[in-house]
């Protein structure tokens, strides 16, 4: 449900993994010019020069981080997401990501550890059942993909920023960063971490978090789109470094705020 | 704004000023930046239809959903201000209160009747008829609404007063899709008029 699936036609998954590091993978970055080229014959069309593509890239990219600065002012950490009623909740709630379900991670939540790294006090690796006698609360609010739809679910768990001062992380850091089982990474802002809503999540509908919803534990941030909630999360880090994320690294807005 | 309040003094002598330079720079930075909003907003849509119809790939911008909101997320900016600059200047020269008003059900109905059997004439550039009226006046108030429903799409929580405005997010969705098709209409009555009168389309580049 975080995650796109087949938002890249054509383009394979794992390879996709390994060049998550890039700013494009080469696949969509030769669709993505060709997004450009045509907006050059558009431009021919009304006698203009044709946009060169690497500028017109970099141009673009340059607008999107523009657009964070612009997101995070426009972002007020005491606006809470609407909320819903249980009958509202989208039910069987869908799952996206950009691999099948069946090549969902698998986590053992017998060995399960959340490792914390970064500028915190205390980073003791917490287990399951440590992470999951912290204090519980829930919300039933409006997940938005970037692809357009959306769905109102039910989430459990606890609220990131109590977990924050548990650890004695610096909360004056600039990013929280979240490292997955299957590989995925995310990146987000502190404010953002620090919204009351913004949960560590355990349970999908008051019911352990099945496979499919990201378990053992997916962040919950009702003022994000879907793809900036990561599933399976293994590890988090308190950072000044912006260390990207899975799909923000591949062109979509980093913030991508709701 | 000065070429037109002196075309009034000075249309004797010179050849008229039907559109002040002003209007040309914002049509043309517009229609630019509408293309490129429709182009890409295209794509965004084929990520998740709202109808059983996708936009096909070569028609669309950006190739895909990424590079789709990148376009999109970036001609918002030159849409917006354009806009911005150009309702100001309407508002302030008076130029919409003189072009688009006063415009009535009557006059609109005789006009559409004239136009429907090719009588409504084209001669004077400097006059809008009824019918031109209330399509201008139309497709900036659908400017309007597609910027609004836009803003709601983008921000549902920051702005979720506004998005519970349109009924709420999926409703909102609609709403920026309809106000799109609204565009996409005028635009080919829009385009198709402006090539049988092809000295409305020289008006608009040269000013006269």
């Amino acid at each position: 449900m975080a995650r796109i699936r087949k938002a890249v036609p054509g383009v394979d998954a794992k390879a996709l993994i390994k060049d998550a590091g890039k700013l494009m993978p080469d696949a969509s970055r030769r669709a993505f010019l060709r997004g450009a080229a045509s907006l050059g014959a558009l431009t021919m069309l009304t006698g203009c020069d044709i946009i060169d593509e690497d500028s017109a890239e970099g141009a673009l990219r340059y607008v999107s981080r523009f657009n964070d600065r612009v997101q995070a002012f426009l972002f007020n950490p005491n606006k809470l997401a609407p909320t819903y009623t249980e009958a509202d909740i989208k039910r069987p709630f869908p799952f996206n990501a950009y691999y099948d379900l069946d090549e969902a991670p698998t986590v053992d939540p017998a060995t399960y550890k959340l490792e914390i790294s970064g500028l915190a006090d205390n980073k003791k690796p917490w287990t399951l059942d440590e992470l999951h006698a912290l204090p519980e609360v829930s919300q039933i609010t409006r997940h938005v993909c970037v692809e357009g739809w959306s769905a109102i679910g039910s989430w459990q768990g606890a609220v990131l920023s109590d977990f924050l001062k548990r650890i004695g992380a610096d909360t004056r850091a600039r990013y929280l960063h979240f490292k997955c089982a299957e590989g995925y990474t995310e990146t987000i802002d502190m404010p953002t971490a620090l919204h009351p809503q913004t949960q560590m999540t355990f349970k999908f509908d008051n019911k352990i978090l099945p496979r499919a919803y990201g378990f053992p534990m997916k962040i919950r941030i009702p003022t994000k789109l879907g793809f900036k909630q990561p599933k399976y999360v293994v590890a988090m880090e308190v950072t000044n470094v912006d260390r990207g994320g899975y799909w923000s690294n591949q062109g979509y807005n980093w913030f991508s705020g709701l | 704004m000065t070429a037109e309040t002196m075309q009034a003094s000075h249309s004797a002598a010179a050849p008229e000023t039907i559109h002040p330079a002003w209007v040309r720079v914002c049509h043309w930075i517009n229609a630019l930046a509408i293309l490129v909003m429709i182009g890409s907003g295209w794509q965004v849509y084929n990520a998740s239809p709202l109808f059983s119809f996708t936009f096909p790939r070569a028609i669309t911008i950006g190739e895909w959903l990424g590079g789709a909101l990148l376009w999109h997320f970036a001609a918002m900016w030159v849409l917006v201000i354009n806009g911005l600059v150009y309702v100001t200047l309407g508002l302030a020269t008076g130029r919409f209160r003189r072009k688009l008003f006063p415009v009535g059900p009557r006059a609109v109905i005789t006009d559409i009747k004239a136009a429907l059997t090719f009588k409504l004439g084209h001669d004077d550039l400097s006059h809008y008829n009824a019918v031109q009226k209330v399509l201008y006046l139309g497709i900036i108030l659908d400017g309007v609404l597609i910027v609004v429903s836009g803003i709601s799409i983008w921000k549902p929580v920051q702005f979720q007063e506004l998005t519970a405005l349109f009924g709420g997010y999926d409703a909102a969705r609609y709403v920026h899709f309809a106000a799109m098709a609204a565009i996409v209409a005028f635009l080919v009555v829009h385009i198709s008029l402006a090539l049988i009168v092809p000295k409305s389309l020289r008006a608009m580049v040269t000013g006269r």
